[in-house]
């Protein structure tokens, strides 16, 4: 029973840090970010072959690959999502397909299974509550919250961060104040891509390198964006631990395969029952007015 | 576009018009054709199309010929796709109707035994009423999160598959009853690609299409015109759907099997990709982007996992650089003649 | 329910999370009767007729329409009872051709049922309505895609899609706005020609001037409140709409300070 708890703890909060990237685009430019999976595993790609192929230091590697994938986001925006953008439905074929294709080609490259595999940042565990957690878990925690903290400062006390605010909220009004949306939104995608890359670098230790992780990672930060509500941290938060304890509960009870089941169902069910989320403020989600 | 010909102090500017050929405007309406000429002009690009898909069976080799079949598949899905855009829903799913439909006739086939020639025409028939039945829900969503919706249903149910393992799990039902012969099944999937194609667009020139187009200028305003949308979008997608069943039955009975890869990503991603690259709305696109990228793709040897690369990453720069497509644009050129004028 | 009253407002009111748009409301329309509703802006005029008609959700109260509840419907349904609308921001199906734009509410179920059930006969209805709202019948205006017409056309064809729906309420949201003198001058006989034809009709407007030459009675609406209800020459002199008025932006007719 301990041991569930402080699994699914874990489980949550290894979810928040991944959703993080994705909530912040979507919550700015409006665009969801199909790519987000393709990103994710971009930036733990980058990392592993500037670590084993170019011998570089460890946390060089990190830092060097969630900046390029950082660019990569931008370049996305820039290069592709400028020229469709208000067009809804192109944007979602542009993401949508970038990311199918940058996901597709590292498969077809061979990019899975037991050559790729990054180092823990620390090796080792302790003991908590009866139940062993590695270092790298209890550091992706941490990681996960002093992200939300910083991007809560960030949002609430920066001018840049106050910008994402205004355009997140009322656009037209936004725009008045000479808030660019179009390089709020450029800036957007920029760090939710990086975000998706320290979200990936960070994870991937705890097992290998894999490219279905991309497709699932990206249904698992759709459910949680869509069932917490996008604009709300606080959303964020409650849908990863929703999801977080449910996949240790179904994979246990029932049988791993059903955790993807209840994923992709509870989305079908949000979308249908209250289509802002649980703590979204609704945003001409329906048609009708 | 404006283009400055000049550097000097009183430069020229110029600009792009353009206006309709001359044959055009005379022949646009069925009562004005006054000559041969004008009536060719119309019918010729279409009845060279339409005998000339015909024909190609008879000319091309076995390994052609499968092409072909595959062709016709892709291009139903995605006239099937095109059909549901046209009611204002964007589909990124199209493999949950394909699946569904594949599974309807390979369940009826194997624990029922009926033939394919029965198994087909109900596949495609439940499959589109359960496919509109499951989306009913989330026909009010604004379009990006329809399409989520639909993006996630076919993972759904491939993921149930294999953890309940129904309909023989991950193996997939096999040994089902195959089709005649090869001349057979590429003239039925031909045969139920020109039926969906004339079929969508004689609706979409009736009161029916009508009332889908004005939906996707005002809904609010056919609302208050005492016109349910929400049904007419159902049908719609019933009648989507359906098409794409149908597709999906057909192959169950080509192939002789059907597993979880009915569902795959392959099936939702490739009819997008060809009416996007062919030109979305007037259906004649979707044909058209079948009929390149599929045949382009299986002529580069070796492409293997990279076919769906090479579809994703077409439909982006389509998308990007021609969004109205080849077809529109051909059309366009064909209609239309440019030149440039000077402005004032 | 009173024998003659085609539509009972019953303590309508309407909150959006915080904000209180109506509250309160009640009002009844006999029929044949041509109401008026006026208010400064913001006071929830066009809260109230999407309420009536179907286009939002009331938070309280009840309408009741011929008798029959039709609190919180579709809008499609409102409209297949016989209540049309016209809409303040005129949008026409721009890709249609303008007489095309009318056929659609001749889809209805409301419509279907009279005559035109045959593809093609619908599109001499369609013109027939067009010559009724001002298009010239022989010209290539019908013809021509909504998207290219002037906004009074598009006023008038919002009329004509009205009419079409053969309704026994019409519901005319800021009809005049944006419209020019002459274009007014155009639209208030096709308005007048509803009167007499005995239809029920609710007009929300700003210009008063025009508003009061057509209407028996008149509502105002002031910070989603109903303060007063009268003949014009009444409302008018009441001081809490002059209170009302005096407060905010003047509008056009020149009866402002």
């Amino acid at each position: 029973m301990m041991g569930m708890l402080v699994y699914g703890t874990v489980n949550s909060c290894i979810l928040v840090l991944m959703a993080i990237g994705f909530s912040l685009t979507f919550g700015i430019s409006g665009i969801a970010n199909f790519a987000y999976g393709a990103l994710y595993i971009t930036g733990a790609y980058l990392a592993w072959h500037f670590l084993n192929s170019l011998g570089l230091f460890y946390p060089l590697s990190i830092a060097i690959s969630v900046l390029i994938t950082g660019l990569i986001g931008v370049v996305i925006y820039r290069g592709f999502l400028f020229r469709v953008r208000g067009i809804p439905l192109s944007e979602v074929i542009v993401t949508f397909g970038l990311g199918t294709g940058m996901l597709e080609a590292y498969r077809s490259i061979g990019l899975t299974g037991h050559g790729y595999k990054l180092p823990p940042f620390v090796d080792g565990s302790l003991e908590l509550f009866g139940v062993y957690i590695d270092y790298q878990r209890l550091i992706i925690i941490g990681l996960g919250i002093v992200l939300l903290l910083l991007l809560w400062v960030f949002t609430h006390h920066t001018k840049l961060g106050l910008a994402f605010r205004g355009m997140a909220q009322e656009e037209e009004t936004a725009l008045a104040f000479g808030i660019e949306p179009e390089s709020t939104a450029q800036a957007s995608f920029g760090v939710g891509a990086g975000l998706a890359a320290v979200a990936g670098v960070a994870v991937l230790p705890l097992s290998l390198l894999n490219v279905e992780d991309g497709s699932n990672i990206l249904i698992l930060v759709l459910a949680v964006g869509i069932v917490g509500g996008l604009e709300s941290t606080f959303g964020i938060i409650t849908a990863s631990f929703i999801f977080g304890f449910s996949q240790i509960i179904v994979s246990t009870y029932l049988s791993p395969l059903y955790s993807p089941v209840v994923t992709l169902v509870s989305i079908v069910l949000i979308l249908t029952l209250k289509p802002s989320g649980l703590f979204g403020s609704s945003k001409e989600l329906e048609e009708r007015v | 576009m404006v283009w400055n010909l000049d550097k000097s102090a009183e430069s020229v500017k110029y600009r792009k018009e353009r206006l309709d050929r001359g044959i055009k405007v005379r022949s646009d309406s069925i009562y004005s054709l006054t000559s041969y000429r004008e009536a060719l002009y119309l019918i010729l690009p279409r009845a060279l199309t339409v005998v000339g898909i015909l024909v190609l069976p008879l000319v091309l080799d076995e390994y052609w010929t499968r092409v072909l079949v595959i062709t016709c598949v892709i291009a139903v899905l995605a006239l099937s796709w095109d059909f549901i855009a046209s009611a204002g829903m964007f589909s990124l799913g199209q493999g949950l109707f394909f699946g569904i439909g594949g599974y309807s006739a390979g369940v009826l086939n194997h624990y029922l035994g009926m033939p394919p020639v029965v198994t087909i025409p109900i596949a495609t028939g439940l499959g589109g009423l359960l496919s509109g039945i499951l989306l009913l829900p989330v026909l009010r969503l604004r379009g990006v999160y329809f399409a989520m919706v639909t993006f996630v249903l076919p993972l759904i149910f491939r993921a149930l598959i294999e953890a309940t393992g129904a309909f023989q799990g991950l193996e997939g039902l096999s040994g089902l009853s195959p089709l005649p012969n090869l001349q057979v099944a590429v003239y039925v999937i031909i045969g139920g690609m020109f039926v969906c194609f004339f079929g969508f667009r004689r609706l979409m020139d009736s009161d029916y299409g009508l009332i889908l187009k004005a939906m996707l200028d005002n809904d609010r305003a056919v609302m208050a015109g005492g016109i349910n949308i929400y049904w007419y979008k159902a049908q719609a997608l019933f009648l989507g759907a359906a098409a794409a069943a149908f597709a999906g039955a057909f192959m169950t009975h080509y192939y002789r099997f059907v597993g979880i890869s009915a569902f795959a990503l392959d099936n939702s991603v490739l009819p997008v990709a060809a009416a996007v690259v062919g030109g979305p709305g007037g259906f004649a696109g979707a044909l058209l982007g079948a009929f390149i990228l599929v045949p382009l793709c299986e002529s580069l040897r070796n492409i293997g996992s990279w076919r769906i690369v090479f579809y994703s990453f077409s439909m982006v720069i389509f998308v990007v650089t021609v969004p109205e497509g080849i077809f529109h644009y051909i059309a366009r050129k064909y209609h239309q003649y440019e030149k440039w004028v000077e402005m004032e | 329910m009173e024998a003659g009253h085609i539509l009972e407002v019953n303590n309508l009111g309407k909150r959006f999370g915080g904000v209180v748009a109506l509250h309160g409301i009640n009002f009844r329309l006999a029929k044949g009767e041509f109401v008026g509703v006026i208010g400064p802006n913001g006071s929830g005029k066009s809260t109230l007729v999407n309420l009536i008609t179907g286009f939002l959700k009331p938070t309280s109260g009840s309408v009741v329409f011929k008798g029959k509840d039709i609190t919180g419907k579709m809008p499609y349904v409102i409209a297949n009872r016989g209540i049309a609308r016209t809409f303040q921001m005129a949008k026409a199906f721009d890709h249609l051709p303008a007489f095309k734009n009318v056929i659609i509410p001749l889809c209805s179920r409301r419509v279907k049922k009279f005559k035109g059930g045959q593809y093609g006969e619908r599109d001499d209805i369609a013109m027939d309505l067009l010559e009724e709202v001002g298009f010239e019948r022989d010209s290539a205006v019908p013809y021509k895609t909504a998207a290219g017409l002037p906004h009074g056309y598009l006023k008038r064809l919002e009329l004509a899609r009205c009419i079409a729906l053969r309704a026994d309420l019409v519901v005319l949201d800021e009809l005049f706005s944006g419209m020019s003198m002459s274009e007014v001058a155009t639209a208030l006989p096709i308005v007048e020609k509803l009167k007499t034809e005995r239809k029920t009709i609710l007009m929300v407007e700003h210009r008063l001037k025009e508003l009061f030459r057509l209407v028996d009675r008149v509502i105002v609406l002031n910070f989603g409140a109903l303060i007063a209800e009268g003949t014009p020459a009444e409302v008018m002199n009441s001081d809490a709409v002059k209170a009302a008025y005096l407060g905010s932006e003047e509008e056009s007719d020149g009866s402002a300070a």
